[in-house]
């Protein structure tokens, strides 16, 4: 497959550099074309967005180096059970369409802690919903960074720490100048990308394995080698045979998959960069819009991320499974030499023994591999594998940029101008909002060079804390007129505290630590979002009945989010 | 009508809605895909065995349903009430 373009003779590197250098320039250019003027700009792109461009930029912006380069790895190892992101990571745009979407459009402020604070009459709660706010975000952000470092790594083969560097450049140079407007605009480019990159190779590669070009329906065909099994049951097959669970099974307990879902779920709902999307649109008609779109756009790739899952999974086994590791492909030194992928023959056979028993086990493999490596693996043209890389980037850099502008916004809006110092002239707050948006792209950076070894947990903590303070708070604050900021507040605080506390109890070891089965309920840390989401509920209802009432023109307030005509702009103050 | 009960009807029949297709999302999600999955994979459909389909496909694309089904009822609701704009 290598001649099939004459162009091909380029090589994977220049190909990279071609691929990716076009995209940079694009996105740069966007952003000077598209630079904000005004506080309105920066944090909500005008109010004016388009629902298609905004379904897009969400898009984009939830879609993360996780989602691209991570999600179809760890599925590929955890079969049946990867589905607790595929359904956890699409299900919260129902409850975020349906619950939360058009009534904070509505309400038309710029930031999430903004609608708590004002919602809840009171700055403790807006301090609460920023320190959530920041939290969230840093932990996601961090992550993002890495990926973007990963990615320069191994297809440009320039240091992890340089990678990370020339990312954080191109960010700051986008989201500090173009804040939200310049962000929306090269999202829209970088979902063009990310899901052409992605589905090049997942289409190659169902055609290669079953003679099916949509992958969503290949991985449940007959192989294309006339043998008449059908893809999956030869999977299954494998798996067992080398001593794995069955593929369409999985490990985890009902319980566990049923939590971890339900707190990505909520989480999703609950996360503040991707809500902060729903205030860019016009009117409440195109906020509910603009998430179906989204979905739409989300599912065209976690649909395909299973089957490549399945692709992926079975083409490695039959690769490496008992081979000679002296006659591996090309890609497998390559991937040994970034450490990602590790070899030790125990037995000194000389063969590939790749096994679920530990002790005679020889291949380590990295989940992120499976998506990078998948083209190689497949022989695909060099093209394909450096459009993967720019999608990769794309993936990172689009989701990295819509972090910062929530902590941005964070600082800039709700700490300096609604709480420290509320006479700040818009020019003002505009630098500001700038300096915020700097600093973070710096401390971003640093986590990305020196990744906390935590990094895996925090994304886990990221959702729960989402899920046990925001996603109740502002439900609550829609759905119940009558629920006061004590009840809100106390609920947000138990909620995060609660998080917090099972986190590093079970993932770091404090407070004695603990094994899993230990776990309350049997639920592991990352579905424990859901318990500490409900808890909050309990709590917030609770407190309200034994504090004073909310004012009258607050719940005033709440009938008029209820209605979705009258929608002013993104209101200035 | 005056306003206010205007108001309050639209609420009340939003709010249905949303039971409605808040159901049909745990029952494809939650249900199909996770508490019945081992009862759904006794069927068969290509090389998919149900539940297993519903986990990692199904429930995906009754979700954008869903959003676009909840889309066009509340463009009509809004109309029957005047809230369009």
């Amino acid at each position: 497959m290598n001649n099939l373009l004459f162009i091909d003779g380029l090589g994977v590197q220049n190909w990279t550099y071609i691929i990716v250098g076009i995209t940079f320039a694009i996105y740069i250019g966007i952003a000077i074309y598209t630079r904000a003027g005004s506080t309105k700009e920066f944090y909500v792109a005008g109010g004016g967005v388009s629902p298609l461009a905004n379904g897009m930029a969400t898009a984009a912006d939830w879609m993360s180096a996780a989602s691209f380069i991570s999600m179809a790895g760890i599925i590929s190892f955890a079969g049946y059970d990867g589905a607790v992101y595929l359904m956890g990571w699409t299900g919260g745009y129902v409850l975020l369409a349906l619950l939360l979407a058009p009534y904070l459009r509505k309400f038309g402020k710029f930031t999430v802690p903004d609608f708590i604070g004002d919602r809840y009459y009171s700055n403790t709660a807006r301090l609460v919903g920023v320190v959530c706010a920041l939290l969230v975000s840093f932990t996601y952000v961090a992550g993002q960074m890495r990926g973007v470092g990963l990615v320069f790594s191994r297809f440009l083969e320039v240091d992890i720490n340089t990678g990370v560097i020339i990312g954080m450049v191109i960010v700051l140079f986008y989201a500090v100048l173009g804040g939200m407007k310049g962000i929306t605009y090269t999202q829209v480019a970088q979902y063009c990308v990310l899901i052409f990159a992605f589905m090049v190779p997942a289409i190659f590669i169902s055609i290669q394995m079953t003679g099916n070009p949509i992958p969503q329906l290949g991985f449940g065909s007959t192989l294309a080698d006339g043998s008449g099994t059908y893809l999956l049951d030869k999977l299954d097959g494998l798996s067992t045979d080398l001593g794995f669970a069955e593929y369409t099974e999985g490990t985890k307990s009902m319980v566990d998959v049923f939590a971890i879902t339900l707190a990505l779920m909520v989480g999703t709902a609950g996360l503040p960069h991707v809500i902060v999307r729903f205030f860019t649109v016009k009117k409440v008609k195109d906020a509910r819009k603009s998430a179906g779109l989204a979905l739409l756009l989300i599912a065209l790739l976690f649909t395909a991320a299973p089957a490549v899952a399945v692709f992926a999974r079975t083409n490695m086994i039959e690769t490496v499974s008992n081979q000679p590791y002296a006659s591996m492909p090309e890609w497998f030194k390559k991937w040994e030499s970034t450490g990602l992928l590790s070899f030790t023959d125990k037995n000194n056979d000389g063969l590939i023994q790749y096994l679920a028993d530990e002790k005679t086990n020889e291949l380590v493999i990295d989940n992120d591999i499976m998506v990078l490596a998948n083209p190689e693996i497949a022989n695909l043209p060099d093209w394909v594998i450096a459009l993967v890389a720019a999608g990769a980037l794309a993936a990172a850099l689009s989701t990295a940029a819509g972090l910062l502008l929530v902590i941005s916004a964070s600082v800039s809006h709700d700490l300096i101008k609604k709480m420290i110092n509320p006479d700040i002239s818009e020019k003002g707050e505009l630098i500001a909002a700038r300096l915020a948006a700097t600093v973070a792209v710096c401390v971003a950076g640093y986590f990305g060079i020196n990744p906390p070894g935590f990094v895996a947990a925090t994304v886990a903590l990221a959702f729960g804390l989402a899920a046990a303070s925001f996603f109740p708070a502002i439900i609550l604050g829609i759905f119940y007129k009558k629920m006061n900021k004590e009840g809100a507040v106390a609920g947000m605080v138990v909620g995060i505290l609660v998080m917090l506390f099972y986190m590093t109890k079970f993932k770091f070891g404090w407070f004695g630590g603990g094994e899993k089965t230990d776990w309350w309920f049997g639920i592991s840390p990352e579905g424990f979002g859901s318990v500490a989401m409900i808890l909050n509920f309990v709590v917030s209802i609770v407190v309200m009945k034994f504090t004073p009432e909310t004012p009258e023109e607050v719940q005033e307030i709440v009938e008029n989010i209820r209605i979705p005509s009258g929608v002013g702009e993104a209101t200035e103050h | 009508m005056t306003n206010k009960t205007k108001a309050k009807a639209y609420w009340k029949e939003n709010i249905r809605y949303l039971l409605i297709l808040l159901t049909i999302w745990f029952m494809v999600s939650f249900c199909a895909g996770i508490l019945l999955k081992d009862a759904l994979n006794e069927i068969k459909i290509g090389g998919f065995k149900l539940g297993f389909w519903f986990a990692q496909q199904g429930a995906m694309y009754v979700f954008v349903i869903l959003i676009f089904v909840y889309v066009r009822l509340m463009n009509k609701l809004d109309k029957k009430y005047g809230y369009d704009e």
